[in-house]
């Protein structure tokens, strides 16, 4: 009697299940990992890898763990390296459109994707300027280096300085409804809130959790060597930025859409928002701006029409002007 | 214009001149001011149109040594599909101003358009400009592609690009279905295949370099063959975006 055969009986009879397999394996390395890590800790500091014993909830569908695994895992860091997770960067793409999936939870995605790329039409009641989510989080939020959700997704809940508390990711996409929208947020259980966690759980899908990926938020530039000039910033926004985004910065609509966004003035993002600080709209402008030819700018260029930005009228900071 | 201000004067000074004519009533003068002030406003808005009508002329009958515009550019400006000669109709004047500039200039080399457009006065560029963009721009025109492979990449690279390789979507810099963006960004919509993908051409192989900021040029330089072909393609007949649940 093979194998094979043996294993085929004995799954009929119902008296064992594959997952024996994994459960039995799983738990010696887990034996093997109690003996051996206090021991290696011992001769030296940094514990090896611990025994990656999968769970054993991956048997329940009955595979092989690890065959379907996405794979980002193979990068996964060593402990030690987790430790640190602010200094490490791991490599992450993006699942496809294509493998987008069906049923109510895809079309949770699909209608999150349509929020984040035209949140005028599918959220138009939480937002009071001209702006979509994607005009800051380019390529449907995909892209790297334009703060992307794939990268943030995972980087939740946190504590933010902003607000001086652990923030949900919820919370932190609130924070741009309120601010970059210059709107208010969708209650957390509302369509449009649980879409949007939908769509950035999606695109983070075999990313490790609580691990900084590389192409995460505006990667900020070393300080300038000038003190940032609105003067130069000027002649770098006529050069660079008005032929898209207007001379009087207002950007351009067609047909009832935001084609060109507004920098500054009532229909941009407000006093409060993350790119009304020099330094994210520097670090935004110069690895995506102009548009298609991000990293053409210098680094001191960017500064400056970061600094000319700033220096323009915008809405106020909802937060200013309230008595605490 | 002139020749109003004259019509208008002469009545009036009739009245004056011959005041022993039997005196025709206030209602006369009025109404002779009334005919003289609408002659006044048609003849000063046909003017204003002559430019329009000097393209039209220049367009359907060509002038001295410059052919007709239409036996390439369509009687309406739709383009030539099989021959690959661009629609002209509703671009923007600016626009099709700066390439006819740019074609006499040698900024834009084509050995058809340079020298036709070398043969046109400023004044003539600027009438033919303004004819073409006078005429109705490009309708969807049926339903679209039947779907294929090539129509999907078609499509995707048109409304979202691809970022892995830093390229945006055409639509973001040419507006939604490719409708153009007056004046800096050109209506692609409807424009045919072959005429599209000899533009992307040339930019990467950077034959045409008439670009502001050298925006087309970095688009074109990360694209492949293929790539071309499908979004060309599915320039011919884009569709307007449809509306999730
Ligand atoms: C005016 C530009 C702007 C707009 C519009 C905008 N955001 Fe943001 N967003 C930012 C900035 C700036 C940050 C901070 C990036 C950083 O810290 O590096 C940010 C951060 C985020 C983050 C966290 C990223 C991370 O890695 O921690 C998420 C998630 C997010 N935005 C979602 C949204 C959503 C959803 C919308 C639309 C409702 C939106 N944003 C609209 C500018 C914008
Ligand atoms: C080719 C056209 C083009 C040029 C040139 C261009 N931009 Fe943009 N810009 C865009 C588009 C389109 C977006 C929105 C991106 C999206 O939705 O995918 C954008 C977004 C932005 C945003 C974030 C959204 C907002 O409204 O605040 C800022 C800030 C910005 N651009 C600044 C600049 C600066 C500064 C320059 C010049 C250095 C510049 N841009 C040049 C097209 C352009
Ligand atoms: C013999 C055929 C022919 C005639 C006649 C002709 N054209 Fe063209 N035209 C072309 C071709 C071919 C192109 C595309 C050139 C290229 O590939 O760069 C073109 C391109 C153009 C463009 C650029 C369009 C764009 O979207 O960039 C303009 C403007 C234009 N022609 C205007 C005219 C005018 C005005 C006349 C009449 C005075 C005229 N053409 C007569 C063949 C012709
Ligand atoms: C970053 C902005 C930008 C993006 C993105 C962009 N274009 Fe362009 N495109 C331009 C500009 C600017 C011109 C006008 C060039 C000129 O002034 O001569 C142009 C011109 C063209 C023309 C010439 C049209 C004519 O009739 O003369 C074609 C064809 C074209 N683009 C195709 C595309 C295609 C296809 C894509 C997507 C793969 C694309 N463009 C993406 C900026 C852009």
């Amino acid at each position: 009697m093979s194998f094979r055969t043996w294993y085929e009986s004995q799954k009929q009879t119902r008296k064992f299940h594959p997952g024996w397999i994994v459960m039995a394996v799983s738990g010696v390395l887990v034996v093997a990992g109690i003996i051996t890590i206090p021991a290696t800790l011992v001769a030296e500091t940094a514990p090896p890898p611990a025994a990656a014993a999968p769970p054993a909830g991956t048997s329940d569908h009955g595979k092989v763990p690890g065959t379907d695994m996405p794979k980002v895992i193979e990068q996964t860091p060593d402990p030690a390296r987790l430790r640190n997770a602010k200094t490490i960067q791991v490599d992450f793409s993006p699942p496809p459109d294509e493998t987008m999936p069906t049923g109510e939870f895809g079309q949770a995605v699909r209608l999150g994707k349509a929020i984040f790329t035209d949140t005028q039409t599918y959220a138009r009641q939480y937002v009071d300027n001209k702006l979509n989510c994607v005009n800051c989080h380019l390529g449907a939020g995909r892209k790297a280096d334009s703060a992307p959700l794939w990268a943030a997704y995972g980087m939740f809940p946190a504590y933010r300085d902003k607000n001086k508390h652990v923030n949900t990711y919820e919370e932190r996409l609130a924070g741009c409804f309120r601010f970059s929208m210059n709107g208010k947020a969708p209650a957390p259980d509302s369509k449009e809130m649980v879409a949007l966690v939908s769509y950035s759980y999606w695109l983070a899908k075999g990313a490790p959790l609580g691990v900084e990926l590389k192409g995460r938020g505006y990667p900020q530039l070393p300080k300038p060597q000038q003190k940032p000039d609105a003067a130069r910033g000027k002649q770098v926004f006529e050069a660079n930025c008005a032929l898209c985004h207007g001379a009087d910065g207002q950007g351009t609509e067609m047909s009832g859409r935001t084609v060109f966004p507004p920098l500054w003035g009532k229909n941009s993002f407000n006093g409060g928002a993350g790119m009304s600080k020099v330094k994210n709209a520097a670090a935004f402008v110069h690895a995506n701006m102009p548009l298609g030819k991000g990293n053409s700018l210098s680094e001191q260029e960017a500064w400056d029409v970061a600094q000319y930005l700033d220096s323009k009228p915008r809405p106020p900071d909802p937060r200013k002007g309230k008595s605490f | 214009m002139p020749l109003s201000f004259i019509v208008a004067w002469i009545p009036g000074s009739r009245i004056r001149v011959l005041p022993r004519l039997a005196r025709p009533p206030a209602r006369i003068t009025s109404l002779l001011a009334g005919v003289a002030s609408i002659t006044w406003v048609v003849t000063g808005a046909s003017l204003a149109h002559a430019d329009g009508l000097a393209g039209a002329t220049l367009a359907q009958k060509g002038n001295g040594g410059t052919p007709a515009c239409m036996t390439c550019h369509g009687a309406q400006g739709e383009g030539q599909a099989a021959a690959g000669f661009p629609r002209l109709a509703g671009q923007s004047q600016a626009y099709l101003l700066k390439q006819l500039q740019a074609f006499a200039g040698g900024e834009r080399k084509n050995p058809v358009m340079a020298p036709i457009a070398r043969s046109l006065s400023a004044a003539q560029m600027r009438d033919a400009a303004d004819y073409y963009a006078g005429l109705p721009g490009w309708k969807q025109a049926g339903a679209p592609h039947t779907p294929s492979a090539q129509y999907a990449q078609g499509l995707k690279i048109a409304t979202e690009g691809d970022w892995t390789k830093e390229m945006p979507a055409c639509f973001a810099c040419h507006g939604i279905a490719g409708e153009g963006v007056p004046p800096h960004f050109p209506a692609l919509a409807g424009q045919p295949m072959a005429y599209t993908q000899t533009q992307l051409n040339a930019w990467r192989a950077a034959q045409r370099t008439n670009d502001p900021l050298g925006l087309m040029q970095a688009v074109a330089e990360k694209m492949s063959d293929a790539e071309i072909a499908a979004v060309s393609r599915y320039l011919e007949n884009p569709s307007r975006p449809g509306k999730e649940k």
